[in-house]
């Protein structure tokens, strides 16, 4: 296995981004968060859990999609090059459509936690799946995922109740698995593209017979994990099917309550992926973009005739039953939740998905 | 604690009030949430301590709308918004029984995290009796902290241990501060142009616009915001750079100028750890010193000195470029 010291790791990040762009935990003004690193960021693999996901990785806040602007018909062309026509003619115009550049660079995500890989593959059922979005098709296939284990997990953890593996990032869908034991990194690939990486960034590496010591790491990561106060959080009576029971309970008047209408919970969360598109006027047409949405919101869905959420109740239900319930009835029974705990951690009022599980437990 | 569960259950047996608003008991020992309370057995489930730092004031502009009276606990600094609200016609004060909660200050769970306290199994020494130290157990072995240093920052400037409007009062308070209310504004009024806008600009460039700022925000009540507001663009859900956002800020920083008490909850809500607060601090510091000394919320029939005109009030041209000087 491949190692590299701790201290060495900005030379790593350095001969990275020699070849790549690098999309990683990056710490500014106290808070880390995905960044693109360059010379003299401050990259922090420490921080267990980044404020938002690394999901921008893929599927970033706002893009652009396309432009259209109005482009004016000559007269002579418009009249079929007859000079006499042209001067009857009225000015016409034509639409240009351009189309929104897609990734075509291969690009590194480094440090991603495996329930941060795990909420990828909830994403994958969703942008991947007909109709494809080419958008994020293009950073799917350019992107290459460096995972990395979580040495202590934290009490807002939940992971392992999804089936995701905390310990053990080899199990993750990433493109190369990365312990940090003792002060150093210990460097797996996984895929052709890992290895791609792997070859660019070897000189930097020393070799190492480190299975024991990747093998002890893990099964004091599992220890931890036993321990956590939501390892054995149940999922009874949530997943596919539930929708009439679960959409029906009365439970939610009790759970919804403090609600704010903020859009914390959806915008740190790495499973969200509503998003709005709107057009930005320009002189002479349009810009179309997207951006992140949330179901918290009071225009979420709004159209014309008005006819969306109109309570915070209502609001509130479908960002978990979106989760616990429909997504899973449309995937095969895997859930719209990875156990990240973000949420456990930054909903202001101290609402999340793990007391939504557990009051439905209470009051079955 | 229980003074109070047992005062709460009372006055919805006498049938003072129908329901109370309080801070129900977390899964974790440091989330409590806001809640509502009517039936006895939604007590079990009560919790007032040293994490219950929501600010449950502004919860009243909808519940003094429901038929018969609503209980809420509110702490001192919480009184301020309640009067402010009132000023604004917001709440309906006939429809409001106020149960002023003792407070030695509020605790931020964030500070022991920035002390790398993780995988808490409980925690000790929050309650709102006692003054030691809290204590907290965790897989990773048990840690210490002073109350004071987990305290959140606005409980280092307090407003005072007295409730502004109450119909009682249970359990004592404490003024808690340490600090020097505009010791931070200051500090950014000294930087250069540059320094401080390249402050703004780190700070600023976190924000992620869940708007969480301004749905917990006491001031902000307008009943559209304008940044919901579907046409004209200015609901701004997408920016051209990531500092886009300061306008987002500094608009609603414009807005509750005034009326602004400092409750500070802009600042706990804020999933990025943005100062806000700042933005508003810095318009009290200057309604200060340009109309005298004034704090929102602490009289109701005080009249703001941004709304109010008196002919020694200050000249535009006077305030217009000091920071030239």
């Amino acid at each position: 296995m491949y190692s590299i010291a701790k201290e060495n790791l900005n030379s790593l990040y350095a001969a990275i981004a020699g070849s790549y762009d690098l999309f990683m935990p990056i710490k500014t003004a106290g808070q880390t968060n995905y960044g693109f690193w360059k010379e003299g960021a401050e990259g922090d693999i420490d921080t267990l859990k980044t404020i938002r996901s690394g999901k921008d990785a893929f599927f970033p806040q706002v893009e652009q999609l396309y432009t259209v602007n109005r482009e004016i018909v000559p007269a002579d062309v418009a009249a079929g090059d007859d000079a006499e026509k042209a001067a009857d003619t009225p000015v016409r115009t034509k639409l240009k459509v351009t189309p929104g550049k897609l990734v075509d660079q291969d690009f590194v995500i480094f440090g991603m936690r495996a329930c941060d890989v795990r909420a990828i593959e909830v994403m994958d059922n969703v942008f991947l799946t007909d109709p494809v979005d080419s958008y994020y098709k293009s950073r799917r296939e350019h992107g290459i995922v460096v995972a990395l284990a979580c040495h202590e997990p934290e009490e807002s953890c939940f992971c392992t109740v999804f089936g995701v593996d905390p310990a053990d990032p080899s199990k993750a869908k990433a493109d190369v698995a990365t312990w940090m034991i003792d002060g150093k990194l210990y460097w797996k690939a996984l895929t052709e593209k890992g290895e791609a990486l792997t070859a660019k960034v070897a000189d930097l590496f020393e070799q190492e017979d480190a299975d024991a010591k990747v093998e002890e790491e893990k099964s004091y990561i599992e220890g931890i994990a036993k321990q956590l106060p939501n390892a054995e959080l149940s999922l009874e009576g949530w997943g596919a099917g539930k929708t009439d029971e679960k959409f029906k309970s009365e439970v939610w008047d009790k759970v919804y309550k403090g609600c704010l209408g903020c859009g914390t919970c959806t915008f740190v969360c790495p499973t969200c992926q509503c998003y709005d598109i709107k057009d930005y006027t320009t002189k002479d047409g349009i810009q179309r973009y997207r951006c992140w949405d949330s179901c918290m919101y009071s225009d979420f869905t709004l159209m014309a005739g008005g006819q969306n959420r109109q309570t915070q109740l209502q609001r509130f239900r479908q960002r978990f039953m979106h989760k616990l319930v429909y997504y899973p009835t449309n995937n095969d029974g895997m859930f719209m939740c990875v156990g990240c705990g973000r949420c456990v951690e930054k909903c202001p009022q101290s609402l999340n998905i793990v007391k939504v599980i557990k009051a439905f437990a209470e009051n079955k | 604690m229980q003074e109070l569960i047992n005062r709460l259950k009372e006055l919805i047996a006498d049938g003072t009030v129908v329901r109370a608003i309080g801070w129900k008991k977390g899964d974790m020992p440091y989330n409590p949430e806001p809640a509502y309370f009517e039936k006895p057995e939604d007590f079990d489930n009560f919790v007032y301590d040293g994490f219950c730092g929501a600010n449950l004031s502004k919860m009243m502009i909808e519940a003094a709308k429901l038929e018969g009276k609503t209980a809420v606990c509110l702490k001192p600094c919480d009184t301020y918004s309640f009067n402010q609200l009132i000023r604004e016609h917001r709440v309906n004060r006939e429809n409001t029984y106020i149960i002023g909660v003792g407070c030695r200050g509020k605790l931020d769970i964030e500070k022991a995290r920035k002390e790398g306290i993780k995988g808490i199994k409980s925690i000790a020494g929050v309650d709102i009796e006692g003054d030691g130290d809290v204590t907290f157990d965790t897989i990773y072995g048990e840690k210490k902290m002073a109350y004071k240093d987990l305290m959140l920052d606005r409980c280092h400037v307090c407003k005072g241990k007295d409730h502004v409007i109450f119909d009682e009062v249970i359990g004592e308070s404490k003024d808690t501060a340490d600090a020097d209310r505009f010791e931070e504004v200051i500090k950014i009024e000294k930087m250069t142009p540059e320094e401080r806008f390249a402050f703004f600009k780190s700070e600023l460039s976190k924000c992620i616009r869940c708007n969480a700022c301004r749905n917990v925000c006491p001031a902000c009540s307008c009943r559209k915001c304008v940044f919901d507001n579907t046409k004209f663009d200015s609901q701004q859900k997408a920016n051209v750079d990531s500092f886009e956002e300061k306008m987002f800020h500094i608009i609603r920083a414009f807005h509750v100028a005034g009326r602004c008490t400092d409750c500070g909850e802009c600042s706990r809500v804020c999933p990025e750890g943005i100062p806000l607060h700042l933005f508003n601090r810095k318009f009290i510091k200057d309604i200060d010193t340009f109309y005298g000394e004034f704090q929102a919320g602490k009289d109701p029939e005080a009249q703001s000195p941004l709304t109010d005109f008196t002919f020694d009030d200050l000249e535009p041209k006077d305030a217009v470029g000091r920071g030239d000087k």
